[in-house]
């Protein structure tokens, strides 16, 4: 497959990308990443990741240093119009013009974006928010995650196909949080692409296709989320015994066995994708030690251990 | 053209001067009629008529480039600056606009408020004193010319500004000083020679002289001399806005 049908197919194709900051700073270290049609992306990183200046370059806020960014084919410098106009961003922080009408302030972002005016567009995308009630109101007088409501639906007002929602849920609550994501996936349904970043782990494995890790201005790391989770995903084996004891036989200390504290389980973390899990050798050490089996578990790392092991792993 | 983006910026301006319009007009309108009352009822009743046109008719145009001035550096400097201070301007470098169309609607905008409100002194000044504009056509192409070019300058201060206290300082320090000494409210034929000399370096001479000239046939420097300048001005302005947005200066990191 050739770069050009390649570029075509993915809704934000980002190829060698640096940025380097007039301080010196370097954010983006050589980023190249492809974002498909219709996913929902997760950006996963910690704070000063890049996560944000990543985005920044795509939307047209930053300049990048080097490399070249295509959203939905258009190159974001020299086609600005065209790109910029497939994308809408939720920034971070809660801005706002305090003193506009949420009606107005959301209609201003349908021309900004080059869009007739089209009050049932508008009045689809409040309803949707629970915004309908407030489109009156001004912004001032608004609760943060109000506003945090009008962040998004000044984004969706010019009906973008790619949408871009950066650290969405920082300081929201519950219900914002459920009708978000439920939009979220009303979008997606629509065949809107979704990028979001966020350092809630919990967030990326409820919501995302495909999961990216950045650190220090690096991708370490693109996955699908199921994948990722299997793949990379360590398993911890418990195993509940019928009496307690009080300390571990040298030969089961010898092959990885920890105790509990209270001397009822023994635990053993495994690569669950390793070949050879030493699940069988493990039993049968455990029963040459005369100890009976009450029962036995196996749980999944999370997505948050993953990646806290990425991290260090890189460190 | 995003002509949808320059709509959506320029209504958006002109409803934030509307709500707060009491201000925006009542002020400028009070202290154009105290300049009348004071320097032309109680001082210019003494004072000669200058040029052939009575001292309270004389200052009309001068004040109201004077204010044209203020208004459109302050109008087009807020404008721009406030979204930046805000944060909002994320809104308008993500948006496919270009640097033409921006500058088009928010100096557009910034310059309709400040022709606007010179037309409103006009018309408070011809209740004080007898006006007769000699060439009203001219006497508008000055105001459009001064406003666009005052605004653009007034657009390069908001983005040059961090702070509102630097939105303040360059009208305070330089415009205002420039504007009272530019023949405002005195013919500079009236100056020694010196001082005569040292004036056609201040700017304000030739926009003042230009607009007095719209209105009384009479300028202090010749009425091509003032439109090649006020053209000059014009230029200067556009070819720095246009630096900034090439360089992306203190816009976009």
């Amino acid at each position: 497959m050739n770069m050009h049908v390649q570029a075509a197919e993915a809704a934000v194709s980002i190829s060698n990308l640096s940025k380097t900051y007039d301080t010196g700073f370097e954010a983006l270290k050589n980023v190249s990443l492809d974002i498909r049609k219709g996913e929902i992306f997760a950006l996963l990183g910690p704070n000063g990741a890049g996560k944000t200046t990543l985005i920044g370059t795509v939307c047209g806020l930053v300049n990048p240093t080097s490399g070249q960014i295509l959203v939905g084919g258009h190159d974001v410098v020299a086609d600005f119009r065209k790109s910029r106009a497939l994308i809408g961003l939720v920034p971070q922080e809660l801005t706002g013009d305090r003193f506009e009408t949420v009606w107005a302030t959301v209609s201003f972002t349908r021309g900004l974006f080059g869009k007739p005016r089209n009050d049932a567009v508008i009045e689809k995308i409040l309803k949707d928010l629970s915004l309908w009630d407030k489109r009156n109101e001004k912004l001032i007088t608004l609760s943060g995650g109000m506003k945090r409501r009008v962040l998004i639906a000044k984004a969706l007002s010019h009906e973008p196909e790619i949408l871009f929602l950066d650290e969405p849920t920082a300081g929201v609550d519950v219900e914002l949080r459920r009708d978000m994501w439920r939009v979220v996936r009303e979008l997606r349904e629509r065949g809107v692409t979704i990028i979001l970043t966020t350092h809630y782990i919990e967030e990326a494995e409820e919501m995302a296709d495909r999961i990216g890790v950045i650190s220090k201005g690096e991708i370490i790391l693109v996955e699908e989320k199921t994948e990722l989770m299997t793949k990379l995903g360590k398993k911890d084996l418990t195993i509940q015994l019928q009496e307690p004891i009080a300390t571990l036989p040298a030969t089961l200390t010898a092959i990885g066995l920890r105790l509990n504290g209270d001397g009822t389980e023994l635990i053993h973390t495994y690569d669950s994708q390793a070949d050879r899990t030493g699940i069988a050798t493990l039993m049968a050490a455990v029963s040459a030690e005369g100890l009976s089996v009450k029962d036995l578990s196996t749980s999944q790392s999370s997505l948050e251990d993953i990646f806290i092991g990425l991290l260090r792993d890189r460190a | 053209m995003n002509f949808y983006a320059i709509k959506a910026i320029y209504t958006f301006e002109m409803a934030r001067w509307w709500r707060t319009i009491l201000q925006s007009i009542i002020s400028p309108v009070v202290s154009t009629s105290l300049y009348f009352v004071v320097f032309g009822a109680a001082i210019g009743s003494r004072i000669e008529a200058v040029e052939g046109v009575s001292y309270g008719a004389f200052i009309v145009p001068g004040l109201i480039m004077l204010a044209l001035l203020q208004q459109s550096i302050s109008n087009a400097s807020f404008g721009i600056y406030f979204p930046k201070f805000a944060g909002t301007i994320y809104e308008i470098l993500s948006a496919p606009i270009s640097h033409v169309e921006t500058v088009i609607a928010f100096v557009g905008a910034a310059a309709t408020k400040s022709v606007i409100l010179a037309l409103i002194m006009l018309a408070t000044a011809a209740l004080f004193v007898d006006l007769n504009i000699a060439h009203p056509v001219w006497m508008l192409v000055f105001l459009i010319l001064t406003a666009v070019t005052f605004s653009l300058l007034g657009f390069i201060i908001g983005i040059w500004a961090d702070g509102f206290e630097k939105l303040q300082l360059f009208p305070l320090l330089i415009v205002t000083p420039l504007a009272f000494l530019g023949g405002t409210f005195y013919s500079i034929t009236m100056l020694p020679p010196l001082w005569q000399t040292i004036s056609l370096f201040n700017p304000v001479v030739y926009l003042v002289s230009g607009f007095r000239w719209a209105f009384y046939d009479a300028s202090d420097v010749h009425i091509g001399i003032s439109l090649a300048m006020t053209l000059a001005f014009l230029a200067v302005a556009l070819i720095i806005v246009a630096w900034i947005f090439r360089t992306g200066y203190r816009l976009r990191t």
